[in-house]
């Protein structure tokens, strides 16, 4: 069994492992603007208890109620796909990041990497410069063996540091959306 | 259905108040340990300056957004009642959190919304409560059933009465006046949270 052994996902999907790091985090409150590619998540956290789930009708309602959370002693996350993320600039900005809150933000990443719809190409690019500029801390993860670290470690420093923070799942990762051409 | 079946949209008869005179109110009644999340601009200018409160939290910025942080705290700690206080121009940035709110239904969610029909801080324009926009009545079809215009500062108070004794989530609606807030709050976020934080009883 030495190949189970170095194997961190032991066989999970990255949606799997997702659920079971946030749990292991105590992250108990998901809320969500939906996406394809974070179906199977979405409908992992639902079926578990432990969870609270809901979507909300925007983005920035998303990070609102989470802040809220967070303040009142519950950890929250925001599963959203790039094009909620472009809208989110201002609610970062003088919410989470001005009051040290650590709004953890998980990104279904479109606009790349066999993007069909231009729009989604274009709004992709405005991410990672808007992260970059408010000094958020964020990730791009695109291999398997390396998610639970790089989930797990991020929440944490979130935590330790009362900061945000993005996860950007590749579609290296969950395969994304792609034309059928 | 014809013009006459067809409900009433609008505050009716509800009197002109003023949004300091109510915030002076409303922390008359808590009972102490209650969550109040002031909106952007005179509205948590009046809270800061109606009195203090370790569980009140001021928000400097992110327009709309305080009934959606208020939904938060009121889901994290469902033994205790949260008030969240926004204008007009502030709720309509944000109309979809009152369908999300009806959607949880958390009994211990009270919104207060001022409306003054105007954007006043940034110079008195019109917003669409100006122009016969119902925010009861958004907020009814939105499917928060509780929600009513207060006629006057007596029925403002039974109305908190309700919302401080009965399962919510209400949605208490007051006309008010183009009185600028009452002093200005400190704004310094991170002692804003932390207090606040230390108000509910998560940091010691």
């Amino acid at each position: 069994m030495a190949a189970a052994i170095e194997d961190p996902a032991e066989g999970r999907a990255w949606h799997e492992i997702v659920r079971d790091t946030l749990k292991a985090n105590n992250v108990r409150l998901v809320t969500y603007v939906p996406d394809n590619v974070l179906k199977p998540l979405i409908t992992g956290v639902h079926a578990d208890q432990f969870f609270t789930a809901f979507p909300t009708t925007r983005e920035e309602e998303a990070v609102g109620i989470v802040a809220g959370a967070w303040m009142a002693g519950v950890r929250g996350i925001v599963l959203m796909q790039t094009s909620g993320f472009g809208t989110l600039g201002n609610v970062l900005a003088s919410l989470a990041v001005a009051y040290q809150i650590p709004v953890m933000m998980m990104i279904s990443e479109r606009g790349t990497l066999g993007e069909f719809n231009l729009g989604q190409a274009l709004v992709c690019r405005t991410m990672r410069p808007i992260l970059e500029s408010l000094a958020v801390e964020h990730h791009t993860i695109t291999r398997l063996d390396e998610l639970e670290f790089v989930v797990d470690r991020s929440i944490k420093q979130a935590v330790a540091t009362r900061a945000p923070a993005a996860l950007i799942l590749s579609p290296l990762l969950t395969g994304g959306k792609v034309f059928k051409a | 259905m014809t013009a006459t079946e067809t409900p009433p949209i609008g505050p009716g008869n509800a009197q002109v108040m003023n949004r300091f005179d109510l915030t002076r109110r409303l922390l008359a009644k808590l009972l102490g340990e209650e969550a109040v999340v002031g909106g952007i601009g005179n509205t948590n200018f009046d809270l800061w300056s109606a009195g203090r409160r370790p569980q009140n939290f001021y928000m400097l910025g992110s327009m709309g957004l305080a009934c959606p942080i208020a939904l938060g705290v009121a889901l994290a700690q469902p033994q205790r009642r949260v008030f969240a206080l926004e204008g007009d121009g502030s709720l309509l940035m944000q109309l979809g959190s009152l369908a999300t709110i009806a959607m949880l239904s958390p009994k211990n969610l009270t919104i207060i919304v001022m409306d003054n029909r105007s954007y006043q801080i940034t110079g008195g324009q019109p917003t669409a409560t100006a122009a016969g926009a119902d925010l009861v009545t958004i907020a009814r079809g939105s499917g928060i059933r509780q929600s009513a215009w207060a006629d006057d500062e007596d029925a403002f108070e039974e109305l908190i009465d309700c919302a401080l004794k009965d399962d919510g989530p209400w949605l208490i609606a007051v006309r008010i006046d183009d009185q600028p807030g009452v002093g200005a709050t400190d704004r310094d976020p991170v002692v804003i949270c932390d207090r606040f934080m230390r108000g509910l009883g998560v940091k010691k």
